[in-house]
């Protein structure tokens, strides 16, 4: 089948593409946009998470059908040409990215959480990120980076 | 096409002692970082891998017939497509590339297919018909040695005695215990993946996420039955490794498929297939007995320690090593008697997992702390510092530790540190959370020390080496530096140390790392906490190389400086086969933890409130990185203590799934105080001291000593689980 979408702001077109594909395979193998990760591929780690018409979702979960006519935002759109997001820049100042197989997950989970709520507490952080899952860092550093974003907006 | 990261060079100046962001931190955080599943060729093709449904089977006939004629298929291959030798290993070549008459564990590669689409794989993978004679499978590994054997030599991988002191010694206050150590996953999260590109003289080229380059390549080599400048490997981007990536999974795989069909081909695992295509933690069973004096003081420690190796030996014989060196803990002893056996079983091959033998021991001997704090009436902290071991004490293989062991500083550093308020009345800071499970009714608060010692670099007089290459030339006027290595990055920041190194001796700003290949010699694997030791270590001495052509110039027009050198550790020693006796290990690295815990007794839940750990770096060459690894190998900790194993029955993985397998999220996590000591050895590159490992170990017998305290129970294997704390 052939998939339409607009993906950071392009208007995109995958064909020959099987039913079973999920969105996320679409993104990696046949848009080149490899930037949201495959570390579960189902449901549980968070590392494919993207934005479905402004909603984090696992790229993972959703069929590249449902993506048809819809808009999705991947960590490789959020920053402005060389400028990063404050969130992408507080990732790597904060010492939250090590192997960084969570990291585009995690920037967009974060990103979302500061969208909604710009002060977040520690337990509005935790809950926000806990479908994300790092096995490097011990999230420490992850919950100072999402600290330093918020003051930074 | 993507094959590999590019050449890092960081816009972040800094040398060692300061934190520079990492070199491939803007890339990671734009996901523009090549990670081995990332990689893309024209015209490549997917591969994937028949895996054993049977932990203990005999062939009797494999029929590719259906799966050739699916379209879109380009090879089946099984083990008769194999032009070398079809066994490989780390340190035993037991391990077949593709099963030939017999497969040894649930899991084992049988057949591959390279096909246009992953699904097409799948499908035709599903009409390869295989008939197998299903065996009664040796699933325990106290009794494995006297059961049918599963190679020819037997199931015994190895024994290490360590005998030291009288053994019959008496002592006034004994305890014993019956310990287990459940099967932990590393886990890493980005899967096993590579992309193999076919030349057209024969040769390979295979970019892939490893711990050890040239490791991989030999054994590629050996089994393509090609020479091995034949075979090139260049690290890609690595989703952490943890000793997941120690031994070979689709290596020769995907290489076989390549030089088959002629098209590159790129195999990616999903989670499931993960768990099945690594070796994990061995599980553990340990029986201890500590003598003691009334005064606190160790008088002997006699144990037995029985390690499941599955169906193949990976590394289990220097796991085997590290569990009865290491085997009381960072404590001296006059009267030791350990005797440890590594086992074949036809459970799922383990092998290498960060703290390697120390944690199965960590857990078992800190258990017998504390059952020894409490035998005495003395608190865990005072009798773990009256046997605490300090430089200059005589370990149970009668090597002299030689450089800083601040055993009991570091646990009086934890236990001085401020606890936490006490229980809280917010349902997220509570066991459960906003489960919504209890509002603070039927909890309990425990709070629980350890420490643990683990040996830092290859043991046992292996000779370990690194190989770093420094090139100085001008750029834009100025001095400029690249650094080659075969060294893997895999998380950790070896990117970033090597820069650092390279600017503080050289004074040279301006430092790209270049892509880590086979094109140089060995970096040595990433594992043991080793790389920031051994291959800074060459990184320097090329420096010191480098520098003496520089002879203080500033300018040196067109020329290039560019030096090659090969740096090793001091040496070490063999262990004696009967006693166990020698100058085995290179370091020793020491870490302490404070664990507090709320337990929900009548749930059975535990939630970590605080994880407190003090180190000990040698030198913190990156303090941020340091720290980063600290918490983060506390967190893996955490997880073996109560939450993660891969439960199998009968040699069959009930839970190859992050769904079942559960790892901490930050739920679980609860804050994390470090303190950093910096006590320079004066063996090591800038006095440093092998970080990543330490804090793996001591973590997880801290938190299972808070949850006793807290319930009073015995607790004697990890995972602790509900059931456990509610005796349903």
């Amino acid at each position: 089948m052939r998939v339409n979408v607009t993906v950071n702001g392009e208007q995109r077109q995958a064909d020959d593409v099987w039913e079973g594909e999920s969105l996320l395979f679409v993104l990696r193998e046949r848009l080149g946009l490899p930037g949201s990760k495959n570390a579960c591929e189902q449901g549980e780690c968070g590392s494919c998470t993207v934005y479905l018409d402004d909603v984090p979702v696992c790229a993972c979960l959703v069929a590249a059908g449902q993506a048809q006519d819809r808009s999705v935002r991947t960590v490789e759109g959020l920053a402005s040409g060389d400028q990063l997001d404050p969130v992408q820049e507080a990732f790597v100042e904060a010492g939250a990215v090590q192997c960084g197989f969570c990291t585009p997950g995690l920037v967009v989970a974060a990103h979302d959480l500061l969208n909604r709520v710009p002060s977040p507490s520690d337990p509005e952080i935790r809950e926000a990120l806990a479908g994300n899952l790092c096995r490097c860092t011990g999230y420490e550093k992850i919950l100072d980076a999402v600290r330093l974003a918020a003051s930074r907006r | 096409m993507t094959l590999t990261p590019a050449e890092l060079t960081s816009a972040v100046s800094g040398g060692i002692g300061t934190s520079p962001q990492r070199p491939d931190g803007n890339l990671k955080v734009r996901g523009e970082f090549a990670y081995a599943s990332d990689l893309w060729h024209e015209d490549m093709i997917w591969g994937a891998t028949l895996r054993s449904p049977h932990p203990y089977a005999r062939i009797v006939s494999i029929d590719l017939t259906e799966a050739l004629k699916v379209p879109g298929v380009y090879a089946v291959l099984t083990h008769s497509d194999v032009p070398g030798r079809n066994l490989y290993g780390l340190e035993h070549k037991d391990q077949p590339v593709l099963a030939v008459d017999v497969v040894r564990y649930q899991g084992e590669p049988v057949a591959l297919v390279g096909a246009d689409h992953p699904e097409t794989a799948l499908r035709a993978m599903k009409k390869i018909a295989v008939v197998y004679d299903v065996l009664d499978p040796v699933v325990d590994m106290e009794t494995a040695v006297d059961s049918v054997p599963l190679h020819p030599g037997g199931n015994l991988v190895r024994h290490v005695p360590i005998r030291r002191g009288s053994q019959d010694v008496q002592a006034d206050v004994v305890v014993t215990g019956r310990y287990e150590v459940g099967m932990q996953d590393q886990a890493f999260l980005g899967p096993e993946s590579g992309l193999a590109v076919p030349a057209s003289d024969g040769s390979v080229d295979l970019y892939i996420a490893t711990q050890w380059l040239h490791v991989d390549r030999t054994q590629v080599a050996s089994a393509l039955g090609l020479p091995e400048e034949k075979v090139r490997l260049t690290l890609s981007g690595v989703g952490g490794a943890f000793g997941g990536r120690e031994d070979l999974s689709m290596q020769v795989h995907a290489c076989l498929l390549a030089l088959h069909t002629g098209k590159p081909v790129k195999m990616v695992y999903n989670r499931e297939e993960s768990f099945y295509g690594h070796v994990h933690r061995h599980p553990a069973v340990l029986y201890y007995e500590h003598g003691a004096d009334h005064t606190g003081k160790l008088v002997y420690v006699r144990a037995r320690i029985y390690l499941d190796g599955g169906a193949y030996a990976s590394s289990t014989p220097a796991v085997v090593a590290n569990a009865a060196t290491l085997g009381v803990g960072p404590y001296e002893v006059d009267n030791v008697t350990v005797d440890c056996y590594g086992v074949y079983t036809n459970n799922p091959p383990c092998g290498a997992m960060r703290g390697f033998g120390a944690v199965q021991a960590g857990f078992a001997y800190e258990s017998q702390m504390d059952k020894l704090a409490e035998a005495l009436g003395m608190s865990p902290v005072d009798v773990r510092i009256r046997n605490a071991m300090t430089e200059g004490s005589v370990m149970p293989t009668g090597q002299v530790v030689d450089s800083a062991a601040p055993v009991a500083q570091l646990l009086k550093l934890v236990q001085d540190k401020p606890l936490p308020a006490g229980t809280s009345s917010d349902i997220r800071e509570l066991p459960g959370g906003v489960s919504n499970t209890t509002h603070g009714e039927g909890v309990v608060r425990g709070v629980g020390y350890a420490v643990g010692i683990k040996n830092i670099c290859f043991s046992e007089g292996y000779d370990d080496y690194s190989t770093a290459r420094v090139r100085v030339s001008m750029v834009n006027g100025s001095l400029a530096a690249a650094v080659h290595t075969a060294a893997c990055e895999v998380g950790q920041g070896l990117v970033t140390i090597m820069q650092q190194i390279v600017r503080t001796e050289l004074g040279i700003e301006r430092v790209t790392v270049l892509p880590m290949d086979t094109t140089i010699g060995n970096g040595g694997s990433t594992s043991a906490s080793r790389q920031t030791y051994v291959t800074g270590g060459a990184v320097k001495a090329a420096c010191a190389a480098v520098r003496a052509r520089l002879n203080g110039r500033v300018d040196i027009g067109s020329e290039v400086i560019d030096e090659t050198v090969e740096w090793r550790h001091r040496a070490t020693e063999a262990l004696d086969p009967v006693t166990g006796q020698g100058n085995a290990h290179v370091q020793y690295g020491f870490a302490a933890h404070r664990a507090v815990v709320d337990v929900d007794v009548e749930l059975g839940l535990v939630r970590v409130v605080a994880l407190d750990c003090a180190q000990d770096v040698g030198r913190a060459l990156n303090p941020q990185a340091v720290v980063g690894q600290i918490q983060g190998g506390s967190a893996q900790g955490l997880g073996l203590a109560v939450m993660e194993e891969i439960q199998t029955s009968g040699g069959k993985v009930r839970n190859p799934s992050f769904t079942d397998y559960l790892i901490p999220t930050v739920l679980d996590m609860p804050p994390m105080s470090i303190d950093v000591l910096e006590l320079a050895d004066p063996h090591a590159p800038y006095g440093i001291r092998g970080v990543g490992e330490p804090p793996t170990i001591s973590s997880t017998p801290a938190i299972v000593a808070a949850i006793r305290a807290a319930t009073g129970l015995a607790l004697t294997r990890v995972p602790v689980r509900p059931e456990h704390l509610t005796g349903t």
